[in-house]
C-alpha cells in the first residue's frame, strides 16, 4: 500500500452472484419458502454473498484497482460467479461500525 | 535394491480440515504395501513422490468456496509443478474442488441441486479411459464401477464450450450412472451437467473425481473398485522407465 500520511481508509461492499444461467438451488429454495409464507407473487430469488472489506489505499483509483484485484484473485470464481462492488471512503474506521 | 525400494511412493496433501488422508494412507500402506507420506499444506516439499493425492474433506473449512483458499497453500505450488512435469495427481471430492479452483482442471463444483449432502454408494460409468492411462489403464470403456460419494457440493458446472471440448477430447472419464450403466437424470446424485463425475487434464495425468476410491478398497467394507485407480497407477509407473529409474535410485 501507499506511503505514510497519504493513505486513506476505504470500505468496499462486494457482491458476488452466480452467473445467469447457473442454477441456484439455494435461491430456488428461498423462493419456495417465501411463496409458502404467503408471497405468491415472488417469481425468482437469486442468492449470493455480500462482503464488507475495510482497507487502506492512497486514493480512489488505487482503492478501485485493489478491489478489482481482490475479486479476480479470490473473492469470485469467474467460472460461475460475477462480482460487483460499491466503494466509499470509510469515515467510520471499521467494518463492525458500518454494520447497521 | 529391495522390493520395498521399488514400492511406489505416494504423497498425500493435508490441509486444515482434510478428512480422507488417513483412509488414503491406509490403502496405500496397509492394503497395497506402498509408501505413503502425509504432507502438511504449509510444506512445499512433496518428497519426490511417484504420485500425489489431494484427498477429501473441507480444506480451510471450505470458506468462501470449496477449495478457494486451499489453492493458495504453499503445497499447491509444488503440486502444480509436479503435474506440469507430467506427474500423476488424483484429487478426490474436496481434492477435485481444489484442482478446479487452482485452474488445474476446468469448471467448478457447486452446491448439489437438491441442497442435500449425499453419502451413499454410486454407480459410475467409465468412458474413454485411454485418455488417462495413468489412472484408468486397468479399466475399459463402458466399465461400470461402484464407489462411495460423500459431498454437499459436487454439481459439476462449466460453460457449454468447455463441456463440448471435454467430451470431444475424451476428458470426461467418469459419469454418474444407474446400476445398468445408463447415464440418466435419476442416477445423477447432484445435478452435475451431463452427469459428469470425473475429468482429466489435457495431458491425462491429473484426475479429479467426486467419488472416494479410498473408501472402496477392501471387500470387507463393500467393494474394491477404488483399488483399480491405484492398480492402474502401478502399471503405468512400471511402464515409465524414468519413474522406475527414480524409484530405484532413491530407494
Amino acid at each position: 500500500m501507499g506511503g505514510i500520511g497519504l493513505t486513506m481508509r476505504w470500505l468496499a461492499e462486494v457482491h458476488v452472484a452466480l452467473r445467469s444461467g447457473i442454477a441456484d438451488p439455494e435461491g430456488q429454495s428461498i423462493g419456495s419458502a417465501l411463496r409458502a409464507l404467503g408471497y405468491p407473487t415472488v417469481s425468482e430469488v437469486r442468492s449470493g454473498k455480500l462482503m464488507r472489506i475495510a482497507f487502506e489505499a492512497d486514493d480512489s483509483d488505487a482503492a478501485e484497482a485493489a478491489v478489482e484485484e481482490m475479486c479476480r484473485r479470490l473473492l469470485a470464481n469467474p467460472v460461475m460467479e460475477t462480482a460487483s462492488w460499491e466503494l466509499r471512503a470509510d469515515e467510520q474506521q471499521d467494518v463492525e461500525a458500518a454494520n447497521p | 535394491m529391495t522390493d520395498a525400494a521399488r514400492a511406489p511412493r505416494v504423497a498425500i496433501a493435508v490441509f486444515p480440515g482434510t478428512w480422507s488422508e488417513r483412509d488414503f494412507a491406509h490403502v496405500v500402506e496397509s492394503v497395497l504395501g506402498w509408501e505413503a507420506r502425509l504432507v502438511w499444506h504449509a510444506d512445499d516439499d512433496l518428497g519426490a513422490p511417484d504420485a500425489v493425492v489431494l484427498p477429501g474433506g473441507f480444506a480451510h473449512g471450505d470458506h468462501l468456496r470449496t477449495g478457494a483458499i486451499a489453492r493458495f497453500s504453499p503445497i499447491m505450488r509444488s503440486v502444480e509443478a509436479f503435474a506440469v512435469a507430467g506427474g500423476p495427481v488424483i484429487g478426490s471430492c474436496n481434492g477435485f474442488q481444489v484442482l478446479t479452483e487452482a485452474g488445474m482442471l476446468p469448471g467448478a463444483l457447486l452446491r448439489n441441486d437438491h441442497l442435500e449432502f449425499r453419502c451413499e454408494w454410486q454407480s459410475l460409468r467409465v468412458e474413454r479411459p485411454g485418455s488417462c492411462s495413468v489412472w484408468f489403464g486397468d479399466m475399459a470403456d463402458g466399465d461400470l464401477i461402484r464407489l462411495p460419494i460423500s459431498h454437499g457440493e459436487g454439481r459439476y458446472v462449466a460453460d457449454e464450450a468447455t463441456l463440448d471440448m471435454l467430451e470431444r477430447d475424451g476428458r470426461v472419464v467418469l459419469r454418474y450412472a444407474d446400476a445398468d450403466g445408463r447415464v440418466t437424470d435419476e442416477a445423477n446424485p447432484n445435478g452435475s451437467q451431463r452427469g459428469i463425475a470425473g475429468i482429466v487434464n489435457e495431458r491425462g495425468n491429473v484426475l479429479g473425481l467426486m467419488p472416494h476410491p479410498e473408501r472402496a478398497s477392501e471387500a470387507e467394507i463393500g467393494g474394491t473398485d477404488g483399488l483399480r485407480f491405484l492398480r492402474s497407477l502401478e502399471r503405468w509407473l512400471q511402464e515409465q522407465p524414468a519413474a522406475a529409474e527414480r524409484r530405484l535410485s532413491s530407494g
